[in-house]
């Protein structure tokens, strides 16, 4: 029930933006704004060409950028959550960098680390790889103690506490802070994509503002939309998958 | 019989003493209920026994053996049961066979459902511990620890969470179960009724440090009605007497 709710939902907001667009694009009359009808119809033939290639590199940045995260985030999450010497050393950096608006970086980022890949998934890293820290080391803290003594009375070894205690505790959270850092991880994938690259939708995009080709301008925006959608998507499939326990709760 | 010999437990290096000098002989099957005020160290105690936490002197041995998680099964049920909110309700139950190895056969299954039925838990096999309420949560703690079989088992008020109601229903669940395993079970209580109804002995702590007062044969046991005997309220004022004797120095 509750899917078939989020769908109308979703339907519904899909419907309204793209009469609203209709509406406007009448209004103004002018190629800046094509209509929304053209616009999908040029998505339509664009999915037989070359936009895959794009569409292929932004996704890989953004999963590589979402891997590296989890396992930073996961590693010093837990470290933190576990030894309050290392929390006592970790957390006043990870409490000053996550005020600094990780976007200003991007060109002390590029100087160092050049404009190819590793720039831009550094950049991704940046962004969601303090989120993961922080709700890691939340989640492992608020282990209640009585859950370990359960397993070390059986004579439960330290990597079994960390499978069956801790892990699950730290992968429900790193999904929240996915949800929360993932769109603006895409907004940065976008700046990102605009140098020292052919390749990704941001480098779509501009280039067709470039060309003055507003239809395939709109249609990257459309399919970056849509690359946003998806990974949302996903991280509920995920979440209706392995998180059922936290759905459930009454 | 599990000895505790002359055990001193102390915190912060030596410095403040938690425990001093606890000696008692816990007979095989027999349930022993400790009382005492808050902050006595009875939860010490508990962990003492099952090896969270060190002891500076003296030994505690099971059938003249060093008690350890390793050699020994021990089943711990905590004040606040303990349960994994991402395993269903039978995981649960499960996990702690798997830590100790146990092979799980059919006949084993059958038991487990046995357990389950008996507690009234049948039906929430497949639920999460989030969406169980308190007393639905301690009987899935109680089955846990009685499928494991266990040579002893440890429970830190692992009533009081619960309503009036609930407690008494789950208390007599719990002795029935307990009838038919007769696993040596040490209770820590700071409820004289449920010391009584439950415990077999039952023993009184001094405040801080902890020490043995008095261990008490508990008549209560012998009788049906227990909650209502007259022996209830013989054995219920010879406590509260100790009590305000001893907690008031």
């Amino acid at each position: 029930m509750k899917i078939i709710d989020k769908w109308k939902d979703f339907l519904f907001g899909f419907i309204s933006i793209i009469l609203l667009w209709y509406m406007v694009s009448l209004l103004i009359n002018k190629p800046i704004l094509p209509s929304p009808i053209r616009v999908l119809a040029n998505v339509h033939s664009l999915a037989t060409q070359e936009i895959y290639i794009h569409l292929g590199y932004s996704l890989i940045r953004i999963f590589a950028g979402i891997a590296i995260s989890v396992f930073i985030g996961l590693l010093l999450g837990v470290l933190m959550g576990q030894s309050k010497r290392w929390n006592k050393i970790l957390n006043p950096i990870i409490y000053f960098t996550y005020s600094i608006p990780k976007i200003s970086l991007l060109p002390a980022v590029m100087l160092i680390f050049g404009l190819k890949e590793s720039s831009k998934i550094i950049m991704i890293v940046l962004i969601i790889v303090f989120q993961i820290i922080i709700a890691v080391r939340d989640s492992v803290k608020d282990i209640p103690k009585e859950t370990y003594y359960i397993l070390r009375c059986l004579g439960a070894n330290k990597w079994r506490e960390f499978k069956e205690i801790t892990l699950p505790a730290a992968l429900s959270s790193i999904l929240s802070s996915i949800r929360i850092a993932l769109g603006t991880a895409i907004s940065i994938l976008f700046f990102t994509e605009i140098y020292g690259t052919e390749y990704g939708m941001g480098y779509y995009i501009m280039d067709a503002w470039m060309r003055i080709n507003y239809l395939d301008m709109y249609s990257g925006i459309i399919v970056l939309s849509l690359l946003g959608f998806i990974l949302f998507l996903l991280i509920d499939l995920i979440e209706m998958t392995f998180l059922r326990w936290r759905n459930m709760s009454s | 019989m599990l000895e505790i010999k002359n055990v001193h437990v102390y915190y912060d290096k030596n410095q403040s003493e938690v425990l001093r000098e606890i000696n008692l002989q816990i007979e095989t099957g027999e349930i022993y209920a400790i009382i005492g005020p808050s902050g006595c160290g009875k939860s010490t105690l508990l962990k003492a026994i099952s090896g969270l936490t060190p002891y500076s002197k003296g030994e505690i041995l099971l059938n003249k053996k060093k008690l350890s998680a390793k050699h020994h099964t021990i089943g711990l049920i905590p004040q606040n049961y303990g349960l994994l909110p991402w395993k269903t309700v039978f995981d649960n139950i499960l996990l702690p066979l798997n830590i100790k190895g146990r092979q799980i056969d059919k006949a084993f299954l059958n038991y487990i459902d046995e357990v389950m039925e008996k507690l009234e838990i049948s039906t929430l096999k497949e639920r999460f511990p989030n969406n169980l309420s308190g007393g639905q949560k301690q009987r899935v703690a109680i089955a846990r620890s009685f499928v494991l079989q266990p040579d002893i088992l440890l429970m830190d008020e692992p009533f009081s969470a619960l309503d009036a109601l609930t407690r008494e229903n789950i208390q007599e669940l719990f002795l029935k179960i307990w009838k038919e395993q007769n696993i040596t079970t040490l209770l820590i209580t700071h409820s004289v009724e449920e010391a009584i109804y439950l415990g077999t002995k039952i023993v009184i702590m001094s405040p801080l440090p902890g020490r043995i007062i008095r261990i008490l044969d508990n008549p209560v046991q012998k009788v049906e009605n227990k909650r209502t005997s007259v022996e209830h309220l013989q054995i219920a004022t010879d406590i509260r007497n100790i009590m305000t004797k001893e907690w008031n120095k």
